[in-house]
């Protein structure tokens, strides 16, 4: 009787043969240890299926063989039940040729596949399962794979509810939904949300004096986002005072003349967008993002631009800014703030940014502290320009002072390389002056 | 406000136009003196005299070519076929040239024509008095083929037809014609050519759908309501130009669509929804496209029993639903 490897676990597909522990020609017993068997799963001894002598060992130690090969021969003489699960090829002539074979112990099947039952005693008739046994577990439809990668969702623990246990798109919207209103459940991204957090959006009935606004899509990626990079980035923050005198007039000399070649007009944005790029190449530390083992070096230096829009905050990003001029950053800068309002962005738009810069000047800020840009390194904004009274050699000026805050990664970099891409990025606004070219 | 049949709404949009616009004139079979085989044009000729309201021998092909021409010469011809079963013979005229007058001429010419016709099955008009006839036409570049489902928008939708500047097949369902009553406005109205309306707002299923079963989408909708099913039901009133944003826009809202019509189902409208589903909202699939359609074969039975096979109604449009729903 010819052994086969059994199979021996689900996605097990072949196994290594070890020791084996009956000689050539000894007897053997049934369930004796035959041979030791390695698989990915499981290391076990192969008990016998019969009693016999063991004849021939045709998988040898050390062999990897796939499940279902023979790997011995024993002569026994039990008959061959067909416990061993295969159809035993011998016992067929090896090709049926074009006369063919009758098969024997089977009955007639008439035109209408009337005739009784076949026979199927000795063979193996390997049954289609039922559609509805099939497990679709792995099948996802692209609503929910879609649904899964925006919110970042494991969709193993979502409860399926469709046809044969299929997620369905309102499964993950539900599981979206209560993720949001409450993380008791707590087994996603969100289970770290600080208590108070959770309290004060536990309960989901409307109380008289207060009014429920549901969250647009935009509001819940937001949130998503904010409630990310506050759990999984330990943050810290440096705010460094830039004199830009030189910039404010730079930028009053050329106005004009730039309205009148572009069609645009020069912002002060352009400019703070050339420094960053030029001083994150050389401080590559801040173009990066954590990968647990690693820190993750961008090549590409692509900066975010955080757009206030009527639906919500917005990031799209300026692709290899440090590859443009001051003039092309606020070309590049016009187009994505219209998009932006218009709500034209594309998704590669907002794909691949590796630092934000968000001017909160605009809105009179003197000082912010922004959150990551999970999962980015660092965030800087850029504060409002205001003329303070400073002593310049030893006298007193008043000059166009703009504060810069930088928050980042404190498990990437220390307060040293902040301070240095800080400095280098003050050094260059400062420079900026008459001769400073826009082209 | 004012309570309407479709046939009323019909009536009421031919003869509006004709007051107004004295290049408007209609032809067909029996529309004069006996007022239309459905009374469409009842009264027509004694308002209207011989001159715009014309008698034709039963030709439809000569039918479709008068208009045809008198589009050309600046005329605005309605021109009626009385069933549409019997609009093959037009083809050449409206396929074949009404459809390519504009784009032939480089636009020096154009064809402001209405090809009006009753279709549909299910009022025992077995092989010759139930065919649809909208794929075909709307497969063709060069025409508009509006099929609605309420006298609202028959109304607004046929008065735009006529003023339309190039040809318009304008398909209204026999089934309709008396049995759907709704409110139209009294004072002047017309709604544009190749807008779908939402008739049914819901979040789980999108039906999409045109003509009589617009009706039938709406009673299942309201049936499978109290199994926690919403349904949205969108009407496409016009099959040509097919208002792809307003497909995609409820395809992406509820990742599940339904297409239903009484037409057989191979090539055609539902196969172009669905394709356009498929181009444009994929990423936002929840199940499969699904169509409930006529079934392939060559024509309606005229036994009752077999009549109603044939055709689709709200109990097999509620269980193609929960179907999809369930999926």
């Amino acid at each position: 009787m010819k052994i086969q490897l059994p199979q021996v676990g689900e996605s097990v597909t072949e196994g290594i043969i070890g020791k084996w522990l009956k000689e050539v020609g000894s007897k053997v017993e049934k369930f004796d240890p035959l041979v030791e068997i390695v698989t990915d799963k499981v290391a076990m001894e192969l008990p016998s299926p019969v009693t016999g002598i063991l004849k021939e060992i045709i998988a040898l130690e050390g062999e990897t063989v796939p499940m279902g090969a023979v790997i011995a021969d024993i002569e026994s003489d039990e008959q061959d039940s067909g416990k061993t699960a295969s159809i035993e090829h011998s016992s067929f002539p090896n090709s049926l040729g074009t006369t063919g074979v009758l098969l024997k112990n089977t009955a007639p099947v008439g035109p209408t596949g009337s005739g009784g039952q076949p026979n199927t005693d000795g063979l193996v008739v390997e049954k289609l399962p039922k559609r509805d046994q099939i497990k679709t577990l792995a099948r996802f439809s692209p609503a929910v794979l879609r649904l899964a990668q925006e919110h970042d969702i494991d969709l193993s623990l979502i409860t399926a509810t469709g046809r044969n246990n299929r997620i369905t798109r309102k499964d993950v919207q539900s599981f979206i939904d209560s993720n949001f209103r409450s993380s008791s459940q707590g087994n996603s991204a969100f289970e770290s949300i600080p208590e108070i957090a959770q309290s004060t959006s536990i309960s989901t009935s409307e109380l008289k004096d207060e009014q429920r606004v549901p969250l647009s899509p935009i509001r819940k990626m937001i949130a998503s986002n904010m409630v990310k990079s506050a759990n999984l980035i330990p943050q810290a923050w440096s705010l460094v005072e830039v004199d830009v005198s030189g910039m404010v007039s730079r930028r009053q000399a050329i106005r004009e003349e730039f309205k009148q070649r572009e069609g645009i007009n020069i912002t002060y944005l352009p400019f703070v967008i050339n420094a960053v790029a030029e001083s994150l190449k050389e401080h590559p530390l801040l173009n990066s993002s954590w990968g647990e083992d690693s820190i993750v070096m961008k090549r590409q230096i692509n900066i975010g631009v955080a757009i206030a829009t009527k639906a919500g905050l917005v990031v799209p990003v300026i692709h290899d800014a440090d590859t443009l001029s001051v003039a092309g950053l606020a070309r590049s800068l016009e187009d994505i703030s219209t998009r932006s309002r218009e709500g034209d962005l594309t998704v590669d738009d907002v794909r691949n940014g590796t630092f934000t810069v968000n001017n909160t000047g605009v809105l009179g800020s003197v000082a912010s502290q922004p959150l990551v840009n999970y999962p980015q390194a660092a965030i800087m904004t850029t504060e409002a320009i205001v003329k303070r009274p400073v002593i310049v050699e030893d006298a007193i000026a008043i000059r166009s002072i703009m504060n810069i805050c930088l928050s980042f990664d404190h498990r990437i970099m220390d307060g040293q390389e902040v301070g240095e891409f800080n400095t280098a990025v003050k050094r260059r606004l400062e420079a900026v002056g008459g001769n400073t070219p826009v082209y | 406000m004012t309570i309407k049949t479709v046939l009323e709404a019909v009536r009421d949009a031919m003869r509006e136009e004709m007051r107004r616009d004295s290049r408007v004139f209609i032809m067909g079979e029996d529309i004069g003196a006996r007022g239309g085989v459905f009374l469409a044009t009842e009264g027509f000729l004694d308002e209207f005299g011989e001159a715009r309201v014309i008698d034709t021998p039963l030709a439809e092909s000569s039918i479709a070519g008068i208009a045809l021409g008198s589009a050309m010469h600046g005329m605005r011809p309605i021109a009626e076929i009385e069933f549409g079963d019997f609009i093959w013979p037009t083809i050449n005229q409206v396929v074949g040239e009404a459809a390519k007058v504009r784009y032939g001429t480089e636009g020096k010419l154009h064809a402001p024509m209405v090809l009006r016709a009753p279709h549909g099955g299910g009022v025992r008009g077995a092989l010759y008095h139930s065919q649809s006839v909208e794929a075909l036409f709307a497969h063709t570049p060069g025409l508009k083929v509006i099929t609605p489902s309420t006298p609202y928008d028959a109304k607004g939708l046929l008065k735009s037809a006529i003023r339309d500047d190039d040809p318009v097949v304008f398909l209204e369902h026999k089934r309709t014609y008396r049995l759907v009553r709704g409110e139209v406005p009294d004072e002047e109205y017309t709604l544009p050519i190749g807008r779908a309306d939402i008739k049914r707002e819901g979040n789980d299923i999108s039906v999409i759908t045109y003509g009589l079963m617009v009706h039938h989408c709406l009673e299942a909708a309201q049936a499978v309501a109290g199994q926690g099913i919403e349904v949205e039901v969108l009407d496409l009133r016009t099959v040509r130009p097919i208002d792809n944003k307003a497909i995609v826009q409820t395809a992406m809202k509820t990742g599940k669509v339904l297409i239903v019509h009484e037409d057989s189902k191979a090539l055609g409208v539902g196969a172009e929804v669905s394709a356009i589903v498929s181009e444009h909202a994929f990423e936002y699939l929840d199940g499969p496209v699904a169509r409930l359609a006529g079934p392939e074969v060559p024509a309606m039975p005229f036994s009752p029993l077999m009549e109603a096979m044939y055709m689709i109604d709200s109990d097999k449009i509620a269980k193609a639903i929960r179907k999809l729903a369930e999926y």
